[in-house]
């Protein structure tokens, strides 16, 4: 199934707040930002000041962009038809996002992909992934 | 202090209507209760407790409930995780009759998304933009369908679970809702019939999807002293137990759902386990809700859901384990959107010897019923529900 352009998103466009301001405004750079623990290390989604692993302080970090399809479902019965997954990124955690710019049905779990951001409608450009 | 057999569900009443256009949702949470109060024997002046959740309406949905309903209470608990509050008002009553802070407690639920034209499964929404995790979800278009989509997807990734086993849970339903007047979709469909439809998001299609109905239901709990002297068969809860599951900070695993925690506790209070369990009611708003929900209470191995549902092993007089006799959410009716009280009604029906005849199971004195509110693609609650004949 060919890829379809389609409002994004597709409904209002994203919030933002003191504690994510910094995320959407990298994002606008065109730079995929993550949150990493001072502490226990780890990096987290979606992103939070404090760890979810252990309540401590968290710093940003730029991903690489890098990761791995977890799970997909093409949407069929929708104004035009699109993927939606979880990647497992390439830092850890697994994050939900749609898979862009290819042939929908030949997608699989386990397939690389990597970062793309694409406009919003009227917020900011937010990451959506490719094949690699 | 265990809570096993502090409480009965001595009243269970479903409401018959799947289209009310000419209702408000107050009348239906009301007419509800009154059923549910005459099958009991009781009337609205007994009720002291009031339990409901997010589809009571208005802000306030307890307070307007029982404003409307002039219901004089002692206790009020608005508990809401979706489709499974209703398993988790059982639970709370029973801890509000131990407390003594009830003795007679009423829960309600009803709503009417199929008069408002609501695309429940299909349509994205953006839900309430306060909720922390809505803006890095919601651009990419969840709906309830391919969010449940995505657990039936990766479950056939680890453990090859096939389309055609899980269309065995549809078949089974339809042959249950032939016998349910009331039941949206009364035809038996065929394991082919289901693979057939179309699909919605892959790799579910039309017929792995419940029904959108107007409609409700009400139970009565109350104290083992008050349901000594009511006539009603006496149906006694010895188990309850309730989870949520969610994100994890990223660590995400859809193979499997929040009954893995929720059903340990109420197993262990019953002191039963599951070869026991006669009947089961499970919450079906989806056919991979149910496959992995059967295995995560020990029905079935992880990852061998598949096999355990296939060549009719849910079908009353057929199988091992008759599920929803009254045709679940798959067939018969998932009132606003949330299943939850139409599994222990059911379970109720059957205890009591109350099911219809062909799909009545014989010598039923130990039932489950579990539900899942939310969505097992991000955030749900699972809840346990273990109930005997006495």
């Amino acid at each position: 199934m060919a890829y379809v352009q389609r409002k994004i998103p597709f409904v209002g466009s994203p919030e933002t707040n003191p504690e994510t301001k910094p995320f959407f405004d990298a994002s606008a750079a065109g730079k995929f930002m993550v949150r990493r623990c001072t502490s226990c290390k780890k990096v987290h989604w979606y992103p939070r000041a404090m760890c979810p692993f252990c309540f401590s302080d968290c710093t940003w970090e730029e991903a690489s962009g890098k990761g791995k399809i977890y799970s997909l479902s093409v949407m069929k019965r929708g104004e035009a038809p699109y993927a939606i997954a979880y990647v497992t990124l390439a830092e850890g955690p697994s994050m939900m996002t749609n898979i862009v710019d290819c042939d929908l049905d030949s997608l699989k779990i386990g397939q690389d992909v990597k970062v793309k951001f694409v406009p919003t409608e009227d917020g900011p450009p937010m990451p959506f992934f490719t094949p690699a | 202090m265990s809570l096993k057999g502090a409480g009965y569900i001595v009243g269970a009443w479903e409401h018959p209507t799947r289209r009310a256009t000419d209702k408000s949702v107050a009348l239906l949470h009301a007419e509800c209760a009154k059923g549910a109060l005459e099958d009991a024997g009781l009337t609205k002046d007994d009720v002291d407790g009031y339990f409901c959740a997010g589809d009571a309406p208005g802000a306030l949905g307890p307070l307007s409930m029982v404003d409307y309903m002039n219901l004089k209470c002692r206790h009020v608990d608005s508990t809401d995780v979706g489709g499974s509050s209703y398993q988790v008002a059982v639970g709370h009553a029973l801890e509000s009759i131990a407390a003594g802070r009830c003795s007679i407690a009423l829960i309600t639920l009803a709503g009417r998304p199929r008069s408002e034209g609501m695309a429940t499964g299909t349509a994205a929404r953006a839900g309430n933009p306060t909720g922390p995790d809505m803006q890095f979800e919601y651009p990419y278009g969840p709906t309830v369908v391919n969010m449940y989509a995505m657990c039936a997807a990766r479950h056939m990734h680890e453990y090859g679970t096939t389309s055609e086993q899980l269309a065995w849970i549809k078949v089974a339903a339809s042959h249950h809702a032939q016998h349910n007047p009331n039941a949206m979709l009364r035809d038996v469909v065929t394991v082919e019939d289901v693979v057939s439809s179309p699909l919605v998001a892959s790799p579910l299609h039309r017929l792995d999807c419940c029904v959108i109905s107007d409609g409700g239901g009400a139970l009565i709990v109350t104290k083992p002293e008050i349901a000594k002297s009511l006539k009603r068969p006496k149906v006694k809860v010895i188990g309850v137990g309730e989870a949520p599951k969610h994100q994890m900070g990223g660590a995400v695993d859809l193979t499997y759902t929040a009954a893995r925690w929720s059903g340990p506790p109420a197993w262990e209070m019953a002191g039963v386990k599951p070869s026991d369990i006669k009947y089961a009611s499970i919450y079906d708003s989806f056919t991979i809700t149910v496959l992995m929900q059967l295995e995560d209470l020990g029905f079935a191995e992880k990852g061998k859901g598949g096999a355990f549902v296939a060549d009719g092993n849910l079908i009353s007089g057929v199988g091992k384990l008759p599920f929803n006799t009254d045709g679940g959410g798959l067939c018969s009716n998932h009132p606003a959107n949330r299943g939850g009280i139409t599994k222990i009604i059911e379970a109720v029906r059957q205890l009591r010897g109350e099911a219809h005849p062909k799909v009545q199971v014989p010598n039923c004195n130990l039932a489950l019923a579990h539900g899942t509110g939310g969505s097992l693609g991000t955030r749900h609650c699972g809840s346990t529900v273990i109930l005997e004949r006495e």
